[in-house]
């Protein structure tokens, strides 16, 4: 199974995004934001990291890439698709999730093992979690604060599409406490911590956010 | 060559922590009576030729398409006038 992960100008975290999807069990290909075509992966990652310098807003620029043309499109169609905190951002840009994340509210970068609830472990990129499952996965962001107005944040609640929340202190001023929402389909996923940060016991709080990676390749293998 | 300026800020309901940053700032420097600060970011656009309704619309696309997002922010597009031009340079000298 090839899993891609998109190297933007900027990007910091594509090399430990590949490495992850390596330890999960599936092959990484490495895309390049020029590119026009998507190599037959059968998912794609967007990691984190500051593409296009995060100039103008972050995540704004890099939406417009070629590749992100191919994301969009094939996104639309169902391709797997996770944005892990400036994936985020560009999901959010690219209007395949609905709100936006600002800077934190306390203004401060926010570093640390952060405690999560999984909310919905029906998605493609949640599914080997158990319901509300409580994990650890690193966070780390200066502008991770998510913010959509009232009637979204209900349509959101309502529908089951919050799949991750922070626990204990709000460590970005994030609404309602989110960390990670999905399309109504539930193959996009963004989420601001870093499941890629997590994945052996060696580097980071534990393995918790391997799971991420081997929900893709189950939902992809039961296909 | 005609400037059209776009000037983006976040909606009202949408929290600025740097435009509070810089509130908080204001009395430790002895500025007092300022209730709040918000911050935006202004755009100034060189264009070809004259400044016509099409152009103007299409640089209102180009704000709502790049230049801001709408989900968070609104923006507002003006011309600068040749004059204007002038005037504002002329102070940026004096202030220098």
């Amino acid at each position: 199974m090839r899993i891609g992960v998109v190297t933007f100008p900027g990007s910091l975290d594509d090399v430990d995004a590949r490495r992850a999807v390596r330890f999960a069990g599936a092959e990484p290909v490495a895309l390049w934001h020029g590119d026009h075509d998507l190599r037959g992966v059968e998912a794609v990652v967007l990691p984190g990291g500051f593409s296009y310098g995060d100039y103008l807003r972050c995540g704004a620029i890099s939406r417009f890439s070629p590749v992100m043309t191919e994301v969009v499109a094939a996104a639309t169609q169902g391709l797997p698709v996770l944005g892990i905190c400036n994936g985020f951002q560009i999901l959010c840009e690219s209007h395949l999730l609905p709100g936006a994340l600002i800077r934190n509210d306390h203004r401060k970068f926010v570093c640390r093992d952060q405690p999560l609830r999984i909310e919905n472990n029906r998605t493609v990129w949640t599914n080997e979690y158990d319901e509300r499952a409580e994990v650890t996965i690193v966070l780390k962001n200066g502008e991770g604060g998510y913010v959509a107005d009232e009637p979204t944040l209900d349509m959101l609640e309502g529908e089951g599409r919050v799949i991750a929340r922070y626990l204990g202190d709000n460590p970005n001023g994030s609404l309602r406490a989110i960390a990670g929402i999905t399309n109504d389909r539930g193959n996009v996923v963004g989420l601001m911590p870093h499941p890629e940060h997590a994945i052996e016991d060696l580097c980071g709080p534990g393995t918790d956010g391997l799971g991420f990676f081997t929900s893709a390749i189950n939902a992809l293998t039961r296909v | 060559m005609a400037r059209v300026v776009v000037e983006v800020m976040l909606k009202p309901e949408i929290l600025d922590p740097q435009g509070k940053a810089v509130h908080g700032a204001l009395p430790r420097l002895g500025f007092d009576g300022i209730t709040n600060v918000r911050q935006g970011k202004r755009f100034e656009l060189e264009i070809e030729g004259e400044v016509t309704e099409e152009r103007l619309l299409e640089i209102s696309k180009i704000a709502e398409t790049l230049l801001s997002n709408p989900v968070i922010e609104d923006f507002e597009v003006s011309t600068l006038r040749p004059a204007q031009d002038v005037a504002s340079s002329t102070t940026g000298d004096g202030a220098s």
